[in-house]
């Protein structure tokens, strides 16, 4: 029940809101924040009752919803969902508080952020097909709203392009689910849309495998967004208001790479490894395409939004590696993206409501007037391009060692991405903060207030954290990780279909010596 | 004492969150004594830990210190762990120490500066990285430390951020290491898959009964691992960022392009001595690389003007030497040069700078001229690292060179060996005419300018380093066998058991049914150290390098005419003088097609063609939907026309 508590929470907050006359907005965005905020706080006491050493769902609760139909209203957290359901609570009352600034139907703003809330964590906790459907639709009214209208210019094309692109890909999942129902209904006689019941139960050829997989590979990979289903990204994160993108980057494109993990991977293992060259490659383009066009970018928005492509490219990498690492690395890039890239966005924030413009060739030596910006910006910068130390690297190297087992030559196009990341960022980096202040609009700008620096000063605690204590966060994927891994094990479908065993050696090769087997293994 | 480890980087880590925190609140001079201070107690924590070192039991030789696990997942436990050995105390003791000088030379460098505290912070945090890249027990420890030198080494050479060209170098820097850290990483995760460890304490003991000798997966590992230094240390093809690096302080110059930083290569090279070791063709390209390297950013220096990019130059190739050395298998003369290298090069480069602090910020050697009477402190230290580095007997970098040559041409080819006495004599010859275009002469200074000695916290540091410039040869007198106190030291680190790896690898490709080739001769042991060999080759390289210096001294002092008709006269002068086109061939090849291509990726394929076909797609759904209003224009007669017509149809289709 807590967990149904949690994720109504900001809805109930939203509702509220309601009955405050939008003359007050400072209790309006004091009630948004308080809401948003004890979400956070209170849901941090899951990481605190979470049990790492199984993989079967926590914090579970039942109940039947529509019987005659075998729908439930099921829920629950297992180590794939539980940081992403609190990164969202974080997010949420992070990005309140970074719409302080906002004067435009304020009121009506800070409700869509709520329900977005709501939406955004009852996704995450969905444990039925038509629950999970349910939430997974819900969450996009709120965020078109927030694009279209308070958004950029251009923001109902954006907003527009952003609702039916993911529409279309949802569709197609709705096919692939109610398939899947009759399917079950065929095989064992039960009406249900459990998605715990029809992982285990789902016994479908290769064929079958393969189109279903493809419906729901279609509506996660334009919400992750994968390449070349990414244009929507960076128009929606031009014209999306600085809260928008954070969300939009932190948790809505983390919705797209947990479909992977929750549906794709274990329904239909055989047809992930057929299919992995395929996916695999577009990943390593969307890694390289991504970081090149960002490169070229004049606008700053749109030139995270472009390195978004790339890093989600690195976390579809991981979780097509099929082994612990590359899974342990993606999930834990889903969090590095969400911290760093809100953080950025953030911060491309900050200067876009002291400027009014975004374009790179309007700015230029912010270092000297913005000495503390320009610490923090570099921090996260640093972060993003996954310097050791720091978050991201730890998930970089995890989904590259990961995939690097599975199929060196992915990981080595792969891994040229960490060049091309350098050139970017630092390309940027350079033409903002650096060089002589030329432009006189930029000589007075005010550094970071005190609501600007509460909230970037968490983003870079946690930059560093994971960066240096990673265990904290991954050790609640290993169970959930582990049982994924053996399920889609590439040697369950190989031809022959012998067993790994734990150390990675052949059990024909068992009474060699470990060295020897790797060697042979190696020659192969 | 060794229990005292994780103490060594953490006071610099300390030292860098003052500086860069509190560093405009608590002063200058605070800072200053914070920031030395905090590499001073690395320098004396290193003393106890050596101490400590010292007094392990017999039979162990590795210390290692294991703080948490950092990253763990499935099979893969890689720890936070330090690894203390007679390889990594070497290298602790020159960061730490020479670190300790350079810091102190720096608060009379810097001290004008307004950003005094954002150069201590970075500065230490720079040795901080440094130590961890040479203390880390595992790939990942050292890379760690080696992306975070590269970071603070952006940060310092892009200090003066509002100069363009200091931006360009920083980030040139940046990038093209990337392009070695690229290279590295893929050969961690290679050595992950080989190993099931990237410890290195697993690694190079079982290096040998893991891999088969000269095999696929090996030299491709150590190929990578090679790219890796190269990048780092600044190697043909990847050496141009070192030369735009003097863009920093020169400071920085100092302890990262010259004694710490850019010598990481050679350092990890010798750590994973055994990987390499049983990758002959590596070895051989090692050695090819380091002694072209060693030619080739010699004669690029006989043509530089400015002071800083000399010695820039003179890095590169010194640092070939060391390549040249791990490449033909004599790691402990690497070493040993690394360390003399360290003392006088870090002395050239203070003394460069002191030049420069003393003429107001001039780097164009023509601008300069006849300054010794001004410095002589300045003049005499310089004067005995030149020495140092062109190898006169009996100062430090004498007794290094001669050991890499030496072993370039027992254990190497006389073609490494020749690579190696050229650049010798071009090194004598380069660094000459530094000083003397420096310090003799004509007085060329600009007339506004009065040149003066150096505030005495600088001198002194100059006098220190000269001093062990002179005597760091003491580490590794060749003809004393018993003496040759780095060999001693590194022996523990550089054991590999060849015989071993090569009956380890005959039985794995017998077990395959391969043939095995034929490696018998390569346990054949070398006559042992040739005594009359080495002084007759002693006596020539001595030679070599007094011609070096007489040569410059007709060239510059006697016929100062001469530069000037070779200049009109000789058409190499032009290709040499501007480093031989690699800078622009680079840019033509790789940065400028990249930058380019993206463009058109961005405004060709993704907004033309990705975009355009999805806002087709929508725009004939649009027009579909456009012919489709006419069905429902709300007429009534338009309906019962369809009616009449559908109608029809239907009697049509029925009939």
């Amino acid at each position: 029940m807590f967990l149904t508590f949690l994720t109504f929470l900001p809805l109930a907050g939203a509702f509220a809101l309601v009955f405050i006359p939008r003359e007050n907005e400072k209790t309006i965005k004091q009630t948004a924040l308080g809401v948003a905020l004890a979400d956070f706080l209170l849901s941090l006491s899951l990481y605190g009752e979470f049990d790492t050493t199984t993989a079967k769902m926590q914090f579970e609760y039942s109940t039947p919803w529509i019987e005659s139909w075998g729908i439930n209203y099921h829920v629950g957290l297992d180590g794939i969902s539980l940081l992403l359901f609190i990164l969202t609570t974080f997010l949420t009352a992070f990005s309140i508080l970074a719409s302080w600034e906002v004067k435009k139907y304020l009121k009506e703003y800070m409700i869509a952020m709520l329900a977005l809330g709501t939406g955004m964590l009852g996704v995450f906790i969905a444990m039925d097909f038509f629950l999970f459907y349910v939430f997974w639709e819900f969450q996009l009214i709120p965020m078109y709203l927030i694009i279209g209208v308070w958004g950029g210019p251009r923001r109902i094309y954006a907003a527009v392009k952003f609702f039916l692109y993911t529409a279309v890909g949802s569709l197609l999942m709705l096919v692939a689910i109610i398939w899947i129902y009759f399917i079950i209904f065929e095989q064992t006689g039960t009406r249900t849309t459990d998605i715990l019941y029809i992982t285990e139960h789902l016994n479908v050829n290769l064929s079958t495998q393969k189109w279903l997989f493809m419906a729901f590979f279609l509506a996660f990979a334009i919400k992750v967004p994968m390449f070349p289903f990414h244009t929507w990204l960076p128009d929606a994160h031009v014209e999306a208001p600085t809260a928008g993108s954070i969300i939009l980057a932190g948790v809505l494109l983390k919705m797209g790479t947990y479909g992977f993990l929750r549906f794709n991977l274990p329904l239909f293992p055989h047809a992930c490894n057929d299919l992995l060259p395929y996916i695999g490659w577009l990943s390593v383009i969307g890694i390289i395409y991504g970081a090149l066009v960002a490169m070229v970018q004049e606008d700053l928005k749109k030139l995270v939004a472009y390195s978004s492509v790339s890093h989600l490219g690195f976390v579809m990498l991981g979780i097509f590696a099929f082994n612990e690492y590359g899974l342990q690395g993606a999930l834990l890039q889903n969090l590095n993206h969400g911290v760093s890239t809100s953080a950025l966005f953030l911060l491309v924030g900050m200067i876009y409501d002291r400027r009014h413009t975004r374009l790179i060739s309007e700015f230029g030596g912010l270092s000297k007037p913005m000495p503390k910006y320009a610490i923090c910006f570099m921090i996260i910068a640093l972060s993003s391009i996954g310097l050791p130390g720091m978050n991201g690297f730890v998930g970089e190297f995890l989904v590259l060692i990961g995939m690097f087992q599975t199929d060196a030559m992915l990981a080595t196009f792969a891994t040229s991405g960490v060049i091309l990341a350098a050139c970017y960022i630092l390309w940027m980096f350079q033409r903002v903060m650096f060089l002589e202040c030329k432009n006189p609009k930029n000589e007075n700008l005010k550094d970071m207030d005190l609501r600007e620096t509460v909230l970037i000063v968490p983003m870079i605690i946690l930059v560093f954290w994971i960066g240096i204590f990673p265990r904290t966060f991954t050790k609640t994927f290993d169970a959930s990780v582990a049982h994924l891994a053996s399920k889609v094990n590439p040697d369950n479908f190989r031809p022959g279909g012998h067993k790994k065993d734990e150390h990675g050696g052949h059990s024909e090769h068992a009474e060699l010596p470990q060295e020897i087997v790797q060697i042979v293994q190696s020659k192969k | 004492m060794l229990s005292l480890t994780w103490l060594i980087p953490m006071y610099p880590l300390v030292g860098s969150i003052i500086c860069g925190f509190y560093g405009l609140k608590i002063g200058k001079d605070k800072v200053a004594k914070v920031a030395c201070g905090s590499v001073i107690l690395s320098f004396l924590t290193t003393l106890l830990v050596l101490g400590g070192y010292a007094n392990l039991p017999e039979g162990e030789s590795i210390y290692e210190q294991v703080m948490f696990t950092w990253i763990a997942a499935g099979n893969l436990n890689i720890e936070w762990g330090y690894q203390i050995d007679g390889l990594s105390l070497v290298m602790l003791m020159v960061v730490s120490g020479v670190g300790s000088l350079i810091h102190i030379y720096a608060v009379g460098y810097m001290y004008e500066e307004y950003s005094f505290y954002r150069f201590f912070a970075y500065f230490n945090l720079f040795v901080f990285a440094m130590l961890i890249l040479v203390m880390g027990n595992n790939f990942l420890m050292m890379f760690i430390g080696w992306e975070g030198v590269g970071c603070c080494s952006y940060f310092l050479i892009g200090y003066y951020f509002d100069k363009k060209s200091a931006c360009d170098a920083g980030t040139k820097a940046f990038v093209v290491n990337r392009v070695g850290d690229f290279a590295f990483l893929l050969a961690v995760m290679y050595i992950f898959k080989l190993f099931g460890s990237i410890d290195f304490s697993h690694v190079m003991e079982h290096a040998a009964t893991t891999v088969v000798f000269e095999s696929e997966d090996i030299t491709i590992i150590t190929m990578l691992l090679f790219i890796g230094a190269t990048g780092k240390s600044a190697q043909i093809p990847l050496y141009t960022w070192l030369p735009d690096a003097m863009e920093g302080p020169t400071p920085v110059s100092a302890l990262i392009h010259a004694a710490t930083m850019v010598t990481a290569g050679v350092y990890m090279v010798v750590r994973c001595n055994a990987l390499f070791v049983m990758a002959p063709i590596t070895m051989w390209i090692v050695a090819l690389v380091g002694g072209g390297t060693a030619l080739f950013a010699a004669t690029i220096g006989t043509a530089q003007y400015d002071i800083k990019r000399v010695l820039a130059y003179s890095t590169v190739s010194q640092i070939g030497y060391m390549f040249l050395a791990c490449g033909v298998g004599a790691f402990t003369a690497a070493i040993f040069h690394l360390v003399t290298h360290a003392f006088f090069k870090a002395c050239l480069f203070l003394g460069s700078g002191s030049v420069i602090h003393g003429v107001h910020g001039e780097q164009d050697m023509r601008k300069m001229g006849g300054l010794k009477k001004y410095m002589p402190k300045t003049y005499w230290t310089f004067v005995i690292s030149t020495a140092a580095i062109a190898g006169i007997v009996p100062l430090s970098g004498f007794f290094s060179k001669d050991e890499i040559l030496y072993h370039s041409l027992m254990d190497g080819n006389i073609m490494f060996w020749g690579m190696g006495v050229c650049g010798a004599f071009i090194t004598a010859f380069y660094m000459s005419r530094l000083v003397i275009m420096t310090f003799h002469g004509k007085y060329n200074v600009d007339p506004e300018v009065h040149p003066h000695e150096s505030p005495a916290i600088m001198t002194n540091v100059l006098i220190v380093l000269a001093i062990l410039a002179a005597i760091g040869g003491l580490l590794g007198i060749p003809i004393m066998h018993g003496a040759h106190f780095l060999k001693h030291v590194l022996a523990p680190v550089l054991e590999f058991d060849l015989a071993t790896a090569i009956d380890h690898s005959t039985h794995v490709l017998h077990e395959q049914g391969r043939h095995a080739p034929h490696w018998g001769h390569l346990l054949e042991h070398h006559e042992e150290h040739n005594v009359l060999t080495e002084v007759l080759l002693m006596g020539f390289s001595l030679c070599v390098a007094l011609a070096g210096i007489a040569t410059a001294y007709l060239f510059y002092i006697k016929f100062p005419s001469w530069p000037e008709k070779i200049m009109q006269t000789q058409g190499g002068f032009e290709l040499v003088r501007n480093k031989y086109y690699v800078d622009e061939v680079y840019d033509a090849t790789f940065v400028k097609p990249t930058v380019e291509g993206s463009y058109i990726l961005w405004r060709q394929a993704d907004a033309k063609g990705i975009d355009g076909t999805v806002n087709g797609v929508a725009k004939i759904i649009g027009w579909f939907s456009q012919q489709a209003r006419v069905f429902q224009s709300g007429f009534v007669r338009n309906y019962a026309l369809f009616m009449v017509m559908g109608f029809i149809f239907f009697l049509i289709v029925a009939f």
